[in-house]
């Protein structure tokens, strides 16, 4: 679990914009994140918040027209990848930086063998002939434990249930050993028991290749089992982010707090505290805070839009509320 | 209880007909010729300067002039008013052909779609052997056993038609059945045919008065060639292909007797195809993102 | 045993298989064994839990217990009416008390339709009362639902997910049902508007001595709203009971490989899988004997020949296991 050294991964003040009826709206803005080596950094949020427009903005994966990235650098390797061109970036995707997504059968091409797939991003990248990407691509369809796979590497996407195809594109994306694993809710149409066995897998695979992981999801059960750090993101901006210990013993931000409290788990018998209002849409955004419509504990104060301040404690806490910084600093 | 509280009302979405006329300039162009036509056929009476049956044999095969702006015909017959009130016929068979092959064949099509089984097999079998039958030659067989008149014609376009209206009904027919609105109505205790009247039918209009657009468009070339081969409505009543017939013995001297009747009908096709493919880009992008 | 369940809803050895393909054109035939002789009560006022993972048949008995789908066996019964053998005004009866809410919000509602349409329709069907008494029953359904009025002369595509699903849930309330089936009426929800809709039906269950048949994956959402769940695994129940004694100490080894690979929002208690191994088997080629053999940490010979009939246990729990088979091992 130990993360150290230099950061990864640097974002520094991203701010994605999409254009809504002729208007550019941010949908993600100020965000500030930080992806330690061989640490699984998770961004957890709801419909609206923006963590897959994040995700997608790293490896400039939006799309063509009517989204752009306005302002802020993300720093990789000594590298700003906002900066670099289009043929710099497919250098990149796939190879250093690379990206798993929640339905694997759109995610795979359909016409393809499974076993070419997988070879097709090693000879891609690594310029390594089609016979040896072939060997490879069966040594990565051991790794990722799927029975019989030999014989599995001739056959096609749809032969495989849901949870292979999971496996498979998890292949495809560990072809290259990359350092950085993108996962946009990788486990969430999966299976409860097959979603254990895929994060079981991923969590062995990033020691076994000294890979970092952001894993975004919306779900705290799954953030609870494999995040070291999480950043919790609300309407477009990060309102809280720590290490997974402080984050579910000591929810700093309310919002962190009412979904924690909304959240019915099956070990505990509580009452649900449902959180009342609907996330704001992406050109509706108060001017304020944007959870204060929402908040219990909203003060006249929060009327003036906050900043992600540190927290005193723990390093790397901060979080974006004006009424519980004060708390905490005063503690 | 918590009260829901309602996002901002969203603005009325724009309507998506006319975000496709702005689109696509051409679908003007398509609405104004087809306007002008329709407004031809039905003041033809208005605007035709001659009676369209009046023989005038001193005059016949006279080329466009003055007094007859596009010409005689071989009995000296004005061709101009004969074009006019020709539009009238012809737009008449292809739209009343066109709208029986819609009901009917779009009614069979949504049955075979939602009961499935035997039935649908047994139907759609015949819809593809009747699908495997170039349209023309159709028309033609059944043209030739009604006998040749302006009813028979009709109702022979119109068989020709309905297979294709099967096929595109019966698709999302399938589709629509297994949504969940649909089983709703099931387990609310709604007839089947409340079902396929109320919930399946409304979502499917609009894909199938696209292709009513089109298929009129063949409905009237249709027409002209069965009128050609002179199965259609029997002279003197003046119909595009039945002109075009009767030009063709001239054709080399009196161009101006088949000339001006392949023209009304490729503008007519042309206005037709024209506005099916904008009504068609209509539907598309909104109905589908549903 | 007493018979609470004479007003309830009660299902004896349901049995449903779909045939596909075969015929002239229609490829091998398949049999996919959905559905295989389960039993299950949900008492009066009772909201009883029906889990599992996918291939596991529970979406199938919640619509083969409306006979949405027909079953092949077994006996449905509401009220003490066999909904089998019903008379068909007799199942138009039946259709009013036993209602369903879905569990995709985007395709539950007819886009071409008015909210006020869409709930007014069941009521001129059933020919519930003059229109005005149907106006005003739709009216008192939409706010019921926990939202205003205004909404019913809108479209769905103007409303988000939650309000769509509270919209399917007034639809189902218009007919004053007794039982309501609802399959996965949250899964497609985000957390917090999930909390707002399972607080929604626990008010209306409380307010209306409603019964609940509901259809879930999530074991969190279960232990919430469920007094007693059962456990399905490919067509059959392998465990019911009380929801909180099946979580907390889990009898059948399917169902504590369930409960242990369900996420805890708790970094302490992260999940240590003895033997997670392989996946769900197809229901078109289940294994023989006891499906779950495959995986089963504790399989002996007689699991893979013979099928385990469900044994009662103490307060009211069933297993169906080999290792129960004489009493608690």
């Amino acid at each position: 679990m130990t993360a150290s050294g230099n950061p990864l991964l640097q974002i520094r003040n991203l701010q994605t914009e999409f254009r809504v009826s002729d208007a550019w709206h941010a949908a993600i803005q100020g965000i500030d994140l930080d992806v330690m080596r061989n640490e699984t950094l998770a961004i957890v949020g709801e419909s609206g918040s923006g963590k897959s427009v994040t995700a997608l903005s790293i490896l400039r994966l939006l799309p063509m027209s009517g989204a752009r990235i306005a302002r802020g650098r993300i720093l990789f390797q000594d590298r700003d990848l906002v900066g670099l061109s289009e043929r710099e970036m497919s250098g990149i995707r796939g190879d250093s930086i690379a990206m798993i997504f929640q339905e694997p059968m759109t995610s795979l091409n359909p016409t393809m063998r499974v076993g070419d797939q997988i070879a097709e991003a090693i000879v891609i990248h690594r310029g390594k002939s089609w016979g040896d990407a072939r060997k490879e691509a069966l040594r990565l369809l051991d790794e990722v434990k799927i029975p019989a796979a030999a014989k599995r590497m001739e056959d096609y996407p749809h032969e495989f249930s849901g949870g292979m195809r999971q496996r498979v594109m998890i292949a495809i994306a560990l072809a290259c050993r990359p350092k950085l694993l993108l996962a946009d809710e990788p486990t969430t149409a999966l299976d409860v028991t097959v979603q254990a066995q895929v994060l079981a897998l991923l969590n062995e695979l990033k020691t076994a290749h000294d890979m970092s992981v952001v894993f975004i999801t919306h779900n705290l059960g799954v953030v609870a089992q494999i995040a070291d750090r999480v950043a919790v993101m609300y309407a477009g901006e990060i309102v809280e982010t720590a290490s997974v210990g402080d984050l579910f013993a000591n929810p700093v931000h309310p919002y962190t707090e009412a979904l924690l409290r909304a959240m019915p788990r099956v070990d505990v018998s509580a009452e649900l505290e449902p959180i009342p209002g609907s996330v704001p849409s992406i050109s509706g955004r108060p001017e304020g805070c944007n959870f204060a419509p929402r908040c219990q504990m909203r003060e006249p104060r929060c009327s003036r839009h906050p900043q992600l301040s540190a927290l005193p404690g723990s390093p790397g806490r901060c979080a974006r509320c004006l009424v519980r910084v004060d708390q905490e600093q005063a503690a | 209880m918590t009260s829901a509280t309602m996002t901002s009302a969203p603005s009325r979405q724009p309507n998506a007909l006319i975000q496709a006329f702005r689109r696509n300039k051409l679908s003007w162009l398509g609405l104004a010729l087809l306007v002008f036509i329709v407004a031809i056929a039905v003041f033809a009476p208005l605007l035709s300067p001659y009676d369209p049956l009046a023989q005038d044999i001193l005059h016949r095969l006279e080329p466009p002039s003055a007094a007859h702006w596009l010409g005689t015909d071989t009995y000296g017959r004005d061709v101009m008013s004969r074009l006019f009130y020709g539009a009238r016929i012809s737009l008449f068979i292809g739209f009343v052909a066109v709208l029986i092959a819609m009901t009917c064949g779009s009614a069979i099509g949504l049955l075979a779609g939602y009961f499935g089984g035997l039935f649908d097999q047994f139907v759609m079998g015949i819809v593809d052997v009747m699908l495997s039958f170039p349209t023309l030659l159709l028309g033609l067989m059944i043209a030739a056993m009604l006998g040749a008149s302006l009813e028979n014609l009709i109702v022979a376009i119109a068989i020709t038609e309905m297979a294709p209206f099967a096929r595109v009904a019966r698709a999302p027919t399938i589709s629509l059945k297994q949504r969940d609105f649909v089983e709703a109505g099931h387990a609310l205790g709604f007839s089947h045919i409340r079902i396929m009247g109320v919930h399946i039918l409304p979502n499917m209009v609009s894909d199938i008065v696209v292709v009513g657009s089109l298929w009129m468009a063949t409905a009237i070339r249709t027409e002209a060639s069965l009128s050609f081969i002179g199965l259609g409505v029997q002279p003197p009543t003046p119909t595009w292909g039945g002109m075009i017939r009767e030009g063709f013995e001239n054709i080399l001297n009196s161009w101006w007797l088949t000339v001006f009747p392949s023209l009304a009908i490729l503008i007519t096709v042309l206005a037709l195809n024209i506005l099916g493919d904008a009504l068609r880009d209509a539907i598309d992008p909104k109905m589908r993102s549903e | 045993m007493s018979n609470p369940s004479a007003n309830g809803l009660r299902v004896e050895n349901l049995r449903k298989h779909f045939h596909l393909g075969g015929g002239f054109l229609g490829g091998p035939k398949k049999v996919i064994q959905a559905v295989n002789d389960v039993s299950f009560e949900v008492p009066k006022g009772e909201s009883v839990g029906l889990v599992g993972e996918s291939g596991c048949g529970k979406s199938t008995v919640s619509r083969a217990v409306l006979h949405l789908v027909r079953p092949d066996d077994g006996r449905v019964e509401f009220d003490g009416i066999d909904i089998g053998k019903a008379s068909r005004a007799e199942l138009r009866h039946l259709r009013r008390k036993l209602q369903f809410v879905f569990q995709d919000p985007y395709s539950s509602l007819n886009t071409r339709r008015t909210i006020r349409k869409t709930l007014e329709e069941p009521l001129h069907v059933h020919k519930a009362g003059t229109k005005a008494e149907i106006r005003r029953k739709a009216e008192d359904a939409i706010r019921e639902v926990g939202l205003p009025v205004d909404v019913l002369d809108r479209y769905p595509h103007e409303f988000s997910g939650g309000q769509r699903q509270r919209i399917g849930i007034a639809r189902a309330l218009v007919l004053d049902p007794e039982l309501v089936i609802a399959d996965e009426p949250v899964s497609a929800l985000d957390v917090s508007v999930q909390a707002q809709i399972l607080q929604l039906l626990e008010n209306l269950r409380q307010k209306r001595n409603l019964s609940f048949l509901f259809v879930s994956h999530d074991l969190g959402v279960v232990r919430h709203f469920c007094t007693s769940v059962c456990v399905m695994y490919l067509g059959h129940i392998v465990e019911q009971g009380p929801t909180r004694e099946v979580l907390d100490s889990p009898a059948h080894p399917y169902t504590q490989l369930l409960r242990e690979s369900s996420p805890v929002p708790d970094p302490e208690k992260r999940l240590t899988l003895v033997k997670n191994d392989g996946e769900v088997p197809s229901p078109a080629n289940p294994p023989s004997g006891c499906p779950f053999h495959t995986r089963c940490p504790h399989v002996m010979p007689v699991c893979r020949e013979i099928m385990p009939k469900p044994i009662a246990q103490a307060s009211g729990r069933k297993v169906a296991c080999h290792l129960f088979e004489h009493g608690v091992p």
